[in-house]
């Protein structure tokens, strides 16, 4: 077992983790954060995405001591006071989900994609976000939310 | 102003936007252990023995094999045109049949403790011949059962031929198409958990699409009671049909559950899901049609291969949903069906979106097209002539379907002034004048497909809460279809409560008296209709105890939808408001009064559709670059058309997916090659366009809101489409045959065999 400090959604958290420990498993088995999906083993689907120090990351490709010292974003603490983040709300009105399982990780990959690029072309979008699978929107109108909440934070 | 065909934003994303959803695998369930599934890694092989010593010598963890399961086995549906007696043992005791086949059971505490502990499960195998194509299963050479003497799982229509089928026709054609073998990959994989009450019921929580189905299915296999198991379904990701019946390792979790008297839970990895959640597709066409030099399609054969995979499930039975469709939209005089299902040493198949149908439109519009290519005939032209017309409805095909109402010209009218056909043709002349590189392609599809093939009955019920609002349970389930929303607006229309007063209940068997669940894209028309009829009787259970209240006769009370109010007719005041209503019959012990159950039943409904697909072909390279699909849907009266449009994009990408990219392969010895999200091609955002959805509304009979299903046409129509679009690029380098998916590889193949 290995020490790690980091800071979950603004919250100190202190653990002992096996080295093995994926940061995914870390977040939901041992912190109770269960908005992160796991949707593959191969860090293909993004499902599990968060923001590491700001930045998306797979988090089934990160052990959690990877993670010591860090600042760790889950969907959980996206929303603030209450209310949705501008990418939710986008993601909310342009119908840009449906069965939900792949939201958390394209949100999130969201975030990271406008804070790199506020203002994406539909090509930059549809490679910014290849890392990110869905099944049920065939991504028309995660592309849209993504365009919608780009122009709610221009 | 009626709230339906409105596009209001769904009720249920807030939860999933927050990460607050309930995936069975979110559930607490404490002191569970973990089970973790040995699967067999050989394709078909004798079990010689299990050496379980080095697991039991690890603290706290317990391994069961097939000889300590005394449940199962698991058959095909009780459907009389499948072979009931190739059944599938729970865990294998003495073959496995498949790569993936489960030969033992492992306890633990843990994911990764259990994990550890299956490495060391040690299994000593005798191997079997391997079959995996469906062309040599049906050969009946190699055997999975050999007990019963042949791999014969399902037939449909008949073998026998009519000698005269293409007389009189100067055209025949012929063609051979694979519809082929595709992984379901509902993002949320399989997860099942399970726990006995103090009162003997187990209650199972399932990833699953039919709650109630589950429940007698699994207590079948078990030999249990019904009413002595509980499932629910909570928030489930992804369905894709995949996840329409159980399989052996939900049974094996309630069984778990029962016999070790502690809680259980499992949740596949994505790499067992791939090779053990059953698959779709596999289907090999043979094909031939025969009409006149004039374009009148006179005849057309339809021979079915469809591969069962090791144990028969719905996918045995496909066959006769795409025989029953095989006529597409064309007025054909004559079809002959013959579907063979056989098992082979693979995954066992299913249903996955469109399930028999995209099948059947694939083989229909291929020989549309190679049709007009052999008169010479604009493919567009070649459909005019032949297609049902408008005013011929309901109409029935020779391939036995009775379509409800459809539209055809109008579609296609719709779907090219869209498109601009006209232009695009005048680009791919001027691209084949030129002769680069970059060939375009133009390809359509008209397609009809059935919805709620089986003709079911939905389950609703509606009660009136003490506050005033309403409660809708439906026996229908969604796992992303958006229920809490539409089928709130069915309800919200009817009673003149607004859609956030009304809460829809799903996927509990003891909060939904029964249900059917959700598949073959029926929820709206049997479901929504339901509610819908349950919703009218409350209304009229309330006119009865405002009649008390306002002392007036129950004939005489009217609800003021808009307002949301009861009031004698022509009398706006005195009124009662829902929540007047709800409040004073609960505080008179009243309140069940407002509460009633409806059942709804209709025959199928034929969605149709026009779809065209517009590629550009790398002929040098054989890359293949979709750049449009204008995609018309029409399934009916549109009560959410944000919804509606949303499911048409999904399934436009699954159709896609299976024109261009996704093929599950195994090797000659039932090795599977693409059972990981790396080998498996499920195209990202990068590989798709974006659609071009265009609604159009053709109500139904069927039903009053008139409405059909919208979840499988998108898929249906897209497919043919594409696959037409990319051989239309390839006319001029002599290109007649293109494998599906359509993938750099298989068209560079073609092209160089075209060379040759």
């Amino acid at each position: 077992m290995t020490g790690i400090t980091l800071t979950v959604n603004g919250s100190r958290a202190e653990a002992d983790v096996e080295p093995r420990q994926l940061l995914v498993y870390f977040l939901r088995e041992q912190l109770g954060l269960k908005g992160t999906n796991v949707g593959c083993d191969t860090s293909s689907c993004g499902a599990c995405t968060v923001l590491l120090d700001g930045e998306s990351v797979k988090s089934c490709t990160v052990f959690a001591v990877q993670a010591d010292g860090s600042e760790v974003t889950t969907i959980e603490g996206l929303a603030l006071d209450g209310e949705l983040h501008p990418v939710q709300q986008a993601f909310h009105e342009q119908h840009g989900l449906q069965c939900g399982y792949c939201t958390p990780g394209f949100v999130m990959a969201t975030v990271s994609l406008l804070n790199e690029n506020p203002d994406p072309s539909e090509e930059e979008i549809r490679h910014g976000l290849e890392g990110n699978l869905c099944r049920c929107t065939g991504y028309h109108n995660i592309v849209r939310a993504v365009q919608a909440a780009a122009r709610a934070g221009s | 102003m009626s709230i339906l065909g409105n596009r209001v934003l769904r009720k249920e994303d807030p939860r999933f936007l927050r990460g607050e959803a309930s995936y069975v695998e979110n559930l607490p369930l404490e002191g569970a252990l973990t089970v973790t599934f040995v699967r067999s890694l050989l394709a078909h092989a004798r079990i010689v023995s299990i050496d379980t010593t080095a697991v039991t010598a690890l603290p706290n963890v317990q391994v069961l094999t097939g000889a300590d399961v005394d449940a199962g086995p698991t058959g095909p549906p009780p459907i009389p045109v499948l072979e009931q007696r190739m059944t599938r043992p729970l865990v294998a005791k003495d073959v496995v049949r498949f790569v993936g086949d489960i030969v033992a059971v492992v306890l633990s505490p843990d994911r990764a403790t259990g994990a550890d502990a299956a490495e060391l499960v040690s299994v000593e195998y005798d191997a079997l011949p391997v079959v995996v194509d469906p062309q040599e299963a049906a050969k009946d050479e190699v055997l999975l059962f050999p007990e019963i003497g042949t791999n014969v799982a399902g037939r449909a229509g008949s073998p026998e031929h009519d000698e005269q089928l293409f007389e009189g026709c100067d055209v025949v054609v012929s063609e051979t198409l694979v519809s082929q073998r595709m992984a379901a990959c509902p993002l949320e994989v399989r997860s099942a958990a399970a726990e006995l009450g103090s009162d003997g019921r187990v209650t199972v929580w399932l990833s699953t699409q039919v709650p109630h189905r589950d429940q007698l299915g699994i207590s079948g296999t078990l030999g249990t009671d019904p009413g002595q198991l509980r499932v629910i379904a909570p928030d489930v990701g992804g369905g894709f049909g995949a996840k329409s019946a159980f399989n052996a390792e939900e049974a094996l979790i309630v069984w778990l559950a029962r016999h070790l008297g502690t809680p259980v839970r499992w949740t596949e990895t994505r790499s067992e899901s791939m090779i053990a959640l059953p698959h779709g597709r596999g289907q090999r066409l043979e094909l031939t049609l025969g009409g006149t030099q004039d374009g009148t399609v006179l005849a057309y054969r339809i021979d079915i291969l469809q591969d069962a995979g090791a144990y028969p499930g719905l996918g045995a039975f496909l066959p006769n949903l795409t025989g029953l469709l095989a006529s597409g939209v064309y007025a054909i005089p004559r079809i002959e069906v013959d579907g063979l299902s056989v098992v082979t040493n693979t995954t066992p198949m299913t249903t996955f979106r469109g399930a028999g149908r995209p099948e059947a439109s694939q083989a229909i519009e291929r020989m549309l097209d190679l049709f007009a290519a052999e008169i010479d005939m604009d493919p567009v032209e070649v459909r005019r002539k032949n297609f049902i017309p408008k005013d011929a409805f309901p109409y029935k095909t020779a391939s036995g379907a009775t379509y409800d109402s459809a539209d055809y010209e109008g579609a296609l009218a719709l779907a090219l002034r869209s498109a601009g056909y006209d232009e695009l043709r005048a680009e791919q002349r001027r691209r084949r004048e030129e002769g680069g590189t970059r060939q375009l392609g133009i390809g359509l599809s008209s397609y009809t497909e059935i919805t709620n093939p089986l003709g079911e009955t939905e389950f609703g019920e509606v009660e009136i809460t003490p506050d005033g609002g309403a409660i809708v349970h439906t026996g229908s389930f969604s796992h992303g279809q958006g229920h809490e929303t539409t089928f709130a607006m069915i309800a919200s229309e009817r009673l003149g409560l607004p859609v956030e007063r009304i809460t829809v209940v799903k996927g509990d068997t003891d909060d939904v008296a029964k249900g059917t669940g959700t598949f073959g894209s029926k929820s709206t028309q049997i479901g929504g209709m339901a509610a819908r009829g349950a919703a009218d009787t409350v209304v009229e259970r309330a006119k009865e105890l405002v009649a008390d209240y306002l002392e007036a006769s129950a004939a005489d009370v009217v609800l003021d939808a808009a307002l949301g109010r009861f009031h004698v007719v022509g009398t706006p005041e005195p009124a009662l408001s829902w929540s007047e209503l709800a409040g004073r019959a609960a505080a008179d012990e009243r309140l069940a009064e407002l509460k009633a159950e409806h059942e709804f039943g209709a025959p199928p409904t034929f969605p149709f559709g026009v779809h065209v697909a517009v590629v550009e072909v790398d002929v040098e390279t054989g890359q293949v670059e979709l750049q449009r699909l204008v995609a018309v849907d029409d399934a009916g009266t549109l009560i959410n058309p944000l919804i509606a449009e949303g499911q048409v994009h999904g399934g436009v990408a699954i159709g896609v997916a299976q024109a261009l990219y996704e093929d599950f392969v195994y090797d000659d010895d039932g090795t599977p090659l693409t059972s990981t999200f790396v080998g498996y091609a499920f195209p990202s955002a990068a590989d798709l366009p974006s659609w071009e959805a265009i609604e159009m509304e053709t109500p139904t009979p069927a039903n009053e809101l008139g409405v059909k299903g919208i979840g499988e046409s998108g898929t249906i129509g897209a497919t043919p489409a594409v696959h037409s679009a990319v051989l239309d690029a390839l006319v001029p380098y002599g290109v007649r045959h293109v494998d599906l998916p359509c993938n750099g590889e298989n068209v560079w193949r073609a092209l160089q065999e075209a060379k040759a």
